[in-house]
């Protein structure tokens, strides 16, 4: 029953790890290609760490409980480093698909912002 | 007396919760060792605490972290689809969010908490930490959803954290 459990866990850990993988080879700009790495692999790394969680509490003396850090430490990091990412690409004014909408000018947010502000400069 | 003792509380019993977990026991001598660190790392890194947080409702905190657990799990379900479909239909966009939060800690909670949650990712604060840049994977009314996000995550924020 426990097997079949973390099976499941498993399985359903490397789906998303999966998707995430495949988001990031077939989305088409690179702010688009940042949403799979970032997201779908938290639940899927999310769901490995509770199965482990799982295994070495019920195989092992005591309760395990290292995997609460792990998750906690990676929801503090990744969003962190898809921010820098973000961050150099609008620097760097990587292309955008265009049907991309944007709240400040038709042309793309990394050709308006003047480092203060996002608003569109009169 | 206790301020300078014990500058940050809540940063101490953080720390200590993690040493024990790290060790994964509740071993009398890591309680020990752990409460001296706890007591130490805050004394030692004083310079990169500026602004001393107080949590006003712990219940409102938890109720939020609640939201954001769950809103993990279906923006995972959500992304995966997007992902999954076809690329061509999608619909992205850069928003522009006005912040209300003051605090520093609060709004990079609420730029973390964005890039975690459905189909966002936070991708530049203005200089003078007003505006937020937030690239959406697939959006169709960019006012409901920068409106909701206001409401879910910055809302229950500027209620928990206090600047002193």
């Amino acid at each position: 029953m426990l097997d079949a459990a973390l099976a499941v866990l498993v399985l359903v850990g490397a789906f998303f790890t999966l998707v995430g993988s495949w988001g990031l080879a077939k989305m088409p700009d690179f702010f688009m290609r940042l949403h799979g790495p970032t997201k779908a692999s938290t639940l899927g790394v999310g769901a490995v760490l509770v199965a482990s969680a799982l295994y070495f509490s019920f195989n092992t003396d005591g309760v395990s409980l290292h995997e609460v850090l792990v998750t906690l430490f990676l929801f503090m990091t990744a969003p962190v480093s898809a921010h820098m990412m973000a961050k150099a690409a609008l620097h760097l004014k990587l292309k955008q698909v265009e049907r991309t909408r944007s709240a400040v000018v038709e042309s793309g947010v990394a050709n308006s912002y003047d480092g203060t502000s996002f608003r569109r400069k009169e | 007396m206790w301020n300078k003792v014990l500058p940050h509380p809540l940063l101490s019993v953080f720390l200590l919760l993690v040493w024990l977990l790290l060790n994964n026991t509740v071993a009398m001598g890591h309680v020990v060792l752990g409460a001296v660190l706890a007591l130490l790392i805050p004394l030692l890194t004083l310079g990169f605490w500026p602004e001393r947080v107080v949590v006003r409702h712990p219940w409102v905190l938890l109720k939020f972290l609640l939201v954001v657990l769950w809103d993990i799990v279906v923006a995972n379900l959500h992304v995966a689809a997007l992902i999954l479909g076809s690329a061509r239909t999608l619909q992205p966009a850069f928003m522009v969010m006005e912040l209300d939060i003051r605090s520093p800690l609060g709004a990079s909670i609420l730029a973390n908490t964005i890039s975690l949650t459905p189909g966002t990712v936070s991708c530049e604060l203005s200089t003078d930490r007003r505006q937020l840049l937030i690239h959406a994977l697939h959006v169709d009314d960019v006012d409901a959803s920068l409106r909701e996000m206001k409401q879910r995550y910055e809302r229950p924020l500027m209620e928990v954290l206090q600047v002193c």
